[in-house]
């Protein structure tokens, strides 16, 4: 968002990332331990506990994918052999890293001490840590995450979460620290985290206004940066979701709309629920082809990727352990059909959506597998209009702009007949 | 007469429809879609309105002539206004070819470069100045009537001819080229009331004194008609560009799915394959879209992929469905991508496969992938309505046909001999609703 007045708590946002990678630059010379991690399921408050600097590929390959840069790596991992087919997310890090690994604010990233898979609800991020452990020489540890096929979370599947968080990953990193596991450390920065998940959680909800004061896909991409990444547990995501949730409030009490990169929104004309990830390599611009026709998106699922908060969960500092395994099982992908499509018709009807819009990205078969049927089910029960469109993560030869436009445009169209009493439905 | 138009910025071709105050189609109109989107949108405009005269023409003869003089007169004297119009771009095309001989890259032989390309152009004029219709009715039959495709395969065969080592067949087709884009480009200086006087007089001879007063004067008072321009709506790719306010364009979507309506007015499910995309529509039963799929990632199985495929086989594109007809076995395409298709005909054809069996395998492969969007979009329901230039194409309306019983059992299938216009036609549709709802207002 280089064009506009830049609102208090991104100019935060910034400097917590900026801070973040220079510490990492400067984890080798300190002696810091470094350990790769996922966004989904990811034990942040457990590795600040032991003093260690988290680093999640994803989150480079989408900021690599803003920057212009994920073509040029995405290219490098297909020369050493990773087939079109493969996750782009994946060769866009594998191409950063033999690309010199130089994290987004142009400094390098330090290799990994440990690779922590955390959660396995994608059965690439396997295959990724095994390249990367090939890449970098160090060892994985693997917290296997079950499923929730039948909608619910198990005590037995708690407490397996439990052991092994227990038996295998504090074990690994109280030997890569050389520290011992400190309880208390822990139920602090998971308290931390309970007070900054409230204010986030206040935030996304506030889409509920109309207008709404936010737009909760691409500007709430933004609003789960600190919470999904590297700043969960820490005194600094306090602050910064107080104070967003400050100017959210301050939005709401003018009536004024969500700021884009072009700067603030015109009227609102259509709400929307979108499900599934962004495309990073053209964010702006596919942002921009909802934002000029006055749409905002009042709530999406890709926000709830590092955990879902606005369903009364939150990190319980008195049960440190058993609330980092609910946190990895709940997370959206590792949700089941139906308990998506229950949370999807729950958006549309609490945030009064117009109509539900799939994105569905080549790369992602965690979201995309059975995402039309979500769709024509949520269809059904909310009866409001249903849109989808296709495109990739960060692989720019997939996002067709004329193509999206074009449906973007007709999706929209097609919920102003709608709602303007054209229809069949309607007339009768 | 206030008159509402819709036009359809396609990809490969620009369709204006022109509907009266009743919502009644008064003219359509069709060009090649060009570069610059305005002028296409300009000239398939002046099309239709040509077209709608001819209709309030045939109103006004109406009232005095019978059906069978109306057949004997309306046709005649639509054709005589063609050739008018083709006389008048051939003149064009003569001033630009010469200004094109001035380029200094062919000035090593520019005289008798002029020279040629002028006879040739003289030789065009000659076979159309006759007045009398046959040329020009066997030459349409041959297919597409637009101007740069009848000029450029008369052009190239006397080319041929008047080629030698000094003026090689080249350098006369470079110059012809070059001029064919501006002539597309350049508007007509005389417009509709010149022309249809004139080409009433080429007909003159053919009919007696007291009958063509008649003629002259449901002429006369045709032209008298004013037709007031009630409102545009712009659709299809080249929405973006043409000049009108926002509110004047709708998504092609919802112009397929109202066309198709008005067409058909029990349709629910529309199929479009249009030259760069497939669009699967259901609507509602009042037109209005509920659901859409398109192709979003990739084009193959859209119109594009039979004009490669016609160039593959040197076809032409028109040639490919009644070819297709003939099997009696169709091979299997595999491939989703069109340069891959090109590799595996050219694989078939030489382990000895017949053409039309390629062929057939082809369309159905083209239709397989529209049975995917179809089925993504919520299915096929009956009535279905086929529509965009694949629906003229039979093979792969006996393709479809096919896929939709075996996937659907028994369904209505509606093809508009003008499936072409659907989009243009929703759009004016559009255009005369809006117009209604600003006088409600």
């Amino acid at each position: 968002m280089d064009n506009v007045d830049k609102e208090p708590s991104m100019l935060k946002q910034k400097e917590m990332i900026g801070a973040h990678f220079d510490r990492l630059a400067e984890a080798p010379a300190q002696g810091k331990k470094v350990v790769y991690t996922f966004v989904p399921g990811n034990l942040t408050e457990l590795l600040l506990s032991f003093d260690v600097l988290p680093v999640y590929p994803e989150i480079n390959a989408l900021q690599s994918a803003m920057r212009k840069r994920s073509g040029d790596f995405i290219s490098e991992a297909e020369r050493i052999g990773h087939s079109e087919d493969v996750c782009t997310y994946v060769k866009c890090d594998i191409g950063m890293k033999r690309s010199g690994n130089i994290g987004p604010t142009g400094k390098p990233i330090p290799k990994p001490d440990l690779l922590l898979l955390s959660y396995t609800g994608c059965f690439t991020f396997l295959k990724w840590f095994e390249l990367l452990r090939e890449e970098y020489d160090c060892p994985v540890v693997l917290l296997h995450t079950p499923y929730q096929a039948d909608g619910e979370i198990t005590p037995s599947m708690r407490e397996y979460m439990v052991r092994q968080i227990r038996s295998e990953v504090i074990p690994a990193l109280e030997k890569l620290t050389g520290r011992a596991y400190d309880e208390d450390r822990l139920r602090e920065c998971l308290e931390l985290s309970r007070q900054a998940e409230d204010d986030m959680v206040h935030v996304l909800e506030s889409a509920q206004n109309r207008p709404s004061p936010i737009d909760a896909y691409f500007g709430g991409v933004f609003y789960i940066g600190p919470m999904f990444t590297a700043f969960r547990g820490t005194k600094a995501a306090v602050d910064y979701y107080a104070m967003l949730k400050q100017e959210v409030d301050a939005r709401i009490a003018r009536g004024e709309g969500p700021i884009t990169p072009d700067g603030p929104m015109g009227p609102e004309k259509y709400r929307l629920v979108v499900e599934g990830p962004p495309n990073w390599t053209h964010f702006r611009e596919f942002w921009r082809m909802f934002s000029e026709e006055g749409a905002v998106v009042v709530a999406s699922t890709y926000t709830k990727v590092g955990g879902v908060f606005d369903f009364g969960f939150r990190h319980d500092p008195n049960d440190p352990l058993g609330t980092l395994a609910d946190y990895c099982m709940g997370c959206y992908t590792n949700r089941s059909l139906p308990q998506r499509v229950e949370m999807l018709a729950s958006y549309a009807k609490k945030f009064s959506a117009d109509g539900i819009l799939v994105n569905s990205v080549k790369s992602c078969n965690s979201f995309s597998a059975g995402q039309l049927v979500i769709l024509r089910e949520v269809e059904k029960r909310t009866g409001i209009a249903g849109g989808f469109i296709e495109t990739d993560l960060v692989d720019a030869r997939y996002f067709s702009a004329a193509n999206v436009k074009n449906r973007i445009e007709s999706y929209l169209q097609m919920i102003e007949q709608k709602r303007s009493g054209k229809t069949e439905e309607v007339r009768a | 007469m206030r008159v509402f138009t819709g036009i359809d910025l396609g990809s490969t071709t620009t369709k204006a429809v022109m509907l009266d105050e009743n919502g009644d189609i008064l003219g359509r109109g069709i060009t090649n879609s060009r570069s610059n989107y305005d002028l296409a949108a300009a000239i398939a405009k002046a099309e239709a309105r040509t077209s709608a005269r001819f209709v309030l023409l045939g109103r006004e003869l109406a009232t005095t002539e019978d059906a069978a003089a109306l057949d004997r007169f309306l046709p005649r004297l639509q054709i005589e206004l063609r050739r008018r119009q083709h006389l008048q771009r051939l003149e064009v095309l003569r001033e630009i070819c010469a200004e094109e001989c001035q380029h200094p890259r062919v000035a090593r032989i520019r005289e008798e470069l002029e020279r040629r390309v002028d006879q040739i152009v003289s030789q065009l004029v000659a076979a159309e100045a006759r007045p009398g219709p046959l040329a020009i009715i066997t030459k349409e039959a041959k297919g597409s009537d637009f101007f740069r495709d009848r000029a450029s395969s008369d052009y190239s065969r006397l080319a041929e001819k008047a080629a030698d080592v000094e003026v090689g067949f080249d350098d006369l087709m470079s110059i012809f080229d070059k001029a064919i884009i501006r002539v597309e480009n350049t508007e007509l200086k005389e417009g509709f009331e010149e022309l249809i006087l004139q080409a009433l007089l080429d007909l003159g001879s053919r009919f007696d004194e007291t009958t063509l007063a008649r003629y002259r004067a449901a002429v006369q008072r045709t032209l008298a008609i004013e037709l007031i321009d009630g409102g545009v709506i712009g659709t299809g790719y080249g929405r973006q560009r043409l000049p009108f306010p926002k509110e004047s364009i709708r998504s092609e979507i919802l112009c397929h799915g109202l066309g198709a309506h008005h067409q058909f007015p029990n349709t629910r499910t529309v199929l479009d394959i249009g030259g760069q995309d497939t669009k699967a529509i259901q609507v509602d039963g009042v037109g209005i879209v509920t659901s859409f799929q398109m192709n979003d990632r990739c084009a193959a199985g859209c119109g594009r992929y039979l004009g490669y495929i016609a160039d593959e086989m040197n076809l032409g594109l028109h040639e490919l469905g009644p070819i297709a007809l003939q099997s009696e076995r169709t091979v299997k395409i595999s491939s989703t991508c069109t340069v891959f298709a090109g590799a595996e005909l050219r694989d078939h054809l030489s382990s000895g496969q017949r053409q039309e069996d390629i062929l057939a395998g082809l369309h159905r492969a083209i239709i397989l992938r529209a049975m995917s969007l179809l089925a993504r979009s919520g299915g096929i329901d009956d009535e279905f309505t086929f529509t965009g230039g694949v629906a003229n194409n039979p093979a792969a309306v006996k393709a479809l046909r096919q896929l939709v019983q075996e996937n659907y059992g028994d369904r209505v299938l509606n093809i508009s001999p003008n499936s072409i216009y659907t989009g243009a036609l929703g759009a004016a549709l559009f255009c005369r609703r809006a117009a209604e709802d600003r006088a409600a207002a």
